[in-house]
């Protein structure tokens, strides 16, 4: 099986941009919407989801390839995964509260949640399935992390100024408008998709 | 109300776990512009919701709290590997559509929520009832948008046609942000029913509140 002729660069700007994982594969919306409230917190939980994405990618992609294919144990690759995520976070956070106690104090309480963040186990089921080398698992996973970390971003900022707002009807504040919200956003990340169409 | 109407209940409206805890919406969301897809993931959420649910009550008292999470984890994969052999082996057509949305399910909050929420505090029937609700709960919701956007994407009902001739697709149905629209517009029925059905309750004679499930919100 050959990886797929997909440049380093198109693949990174579709990852953000085009397929961005939230926006059009609607990976990672329970703690999209839950903490988009704080803005503070959107930009720590998109920086950590972006690191942890991109290191899962590269250890999974090795543990695919130099484990579970030639032991042709695809049936368990599931379960592999996940203890290879809640691995790796649990790993970061020991490491970054070691040389970072001012990032552990950031990101500390997200860490935990990355571990059954639907985009992290996404990613690397996507990287399975579409075969893509190493390079281009990296690359794929730090760019959907970044298109995740943006999304939030500007999700949050969009909410700081819309829950001031009264006009909201009762029966949609809240949830049901930051859901509208996203629709919009998923909309007009859909006008980037005439540049780089990467499947 | 005995408990396991009262489970019910909760799972199917009170407590639904779309329009009360907004769980679980990530995985299934994005097969929802069509029918048969999404109840296929719907029947396989269901089944890893009770089954992990049950194991997790009968395991609840030998689980160390501090490894709960990842027993957790394992667990409820082992269910949803299950579901995708089954699909591998007798469905392989739609199996290879849901690409990686099935194993997905696995971080479908819906499982460890209710592993996290009922399963560790209750009894293994009851926590087997708990997990079909909310599946169930779950599963109507994203039924009905998935019905609303292959009738409108499409023109088809289970791939068959509805529409003559004349039928225009609407395009924005089969793609992403129509079910981030529905799913809003769903939330805001079901809020709207409930605000009335809390006003009849405080008025003088109340109404028992309807468990009928509201109509899908329509674009």
């Amino acid at each position: 099986m050959n990886a797929p002729n997909v440049g380093i660069l198109p693949l990174f700007l579709a990852s953000i941009l085009t397929s961005n994982i939230l926006l059009a594969n609607f990976l990672g919306t329970c703690s999209f919407i839950s903490i988009s409230k704080d803005f503070k917190s959107s930009m720590g939980l998109g920086l950590a989801v972006t690191m942890v994405i991109g290191i899962c990618a590269a250890i999974c992609w090795a543990v695919l390839n130099f484990l579970i294919r030639p032991l042709a144990i695809e049936y368990l690759s599931f379960i592999i995964f996940i203890i290879v995520i809640a691995g790796v976070v649990q790993m970061l956070e020991m490491i970054i509260d070691r040389f970072s106690p001012s990032l552990y104090m950031a990101l500390g309480i997200f860490l935990p949640l990355i571990t059954v963040n639907c985009a992290v186990l996404g990613v690397i089921l996507f990287l399975q399935i579409r075969n893509y080398n190493f390079l281009q698992s990296v690359i794929f996973g730090f760019g959907s992390g970044a298109g995740w970390w943006l999304a939030i971003m500007l999700l949050a900022a969009i909410r700081t100024k819309l829950d001031k707002n009264n006009a909201v009807p009762a029966g949609l504040k809240g949830t049901g408008i930051t859901l509208i919200t996203i629709g919009f956003m998923a909309m007009a990340f859909i006008g980037f998709s005439g540049m780089i169409a990467v499947q | 109300m005995s408990p396991a109407r009262k489970v019910l209940r909760e799972g199917l409206w009170s407590n639904n776990p779309i329009f009360v805890q907004v769980l679980g919406i990530c995985s299934t969301l994005a097969v929802t512009n069509n029918l048969s897809n999404t109840l296929v993931m719907v029947l396989g959420v269901t089944f890893a919701t009770a089954m992990g649910s049950w194991t997790l009550s009968l395991l609840k008292d030998l689980i160390p709290r501090k490894v709960r999470m990842i027993v957790q984890v394992l667990v409820l994969s082992f269910y949803v590997i299950i579901v995708d052999i089954l699909l591998k082996a007798y469905q392989p057509a739609i199996s290879k559509q849901l690409g990686p949305y099935v194993g997905l399910i696995i971080t479908n909050c819906i499982l460890m929520g209710r592993a996290e929420a009922f399963a560790a505090a209750n009894k293994p029937g009851l926590s087997f009832l708990d997990g079909v609700a909310n599946g169930l709960g779950y599963g109507w919701v994203l039924i009905s948008i998935a019905f609303v956007r292959e009738l409108l994407g499409f023109g088809t009902f289970f791939g068959l046609k509805v529409f003559g001739e004349g039928f225009t697709p609407w395009t924005i149905m089969v793609m992403a942000p129509s079910a981030f629209f529905l799913v809003a517009l769903a939330l805001w029925a079901a809020n709207i029913l409930k605000a009335k059905a809390e006003a009849a309750a405080k008025a003088p004679k109340p109404k028992a509140p309807g468990a009928a499930s509201p109509a899908p919100a329509k674009q």
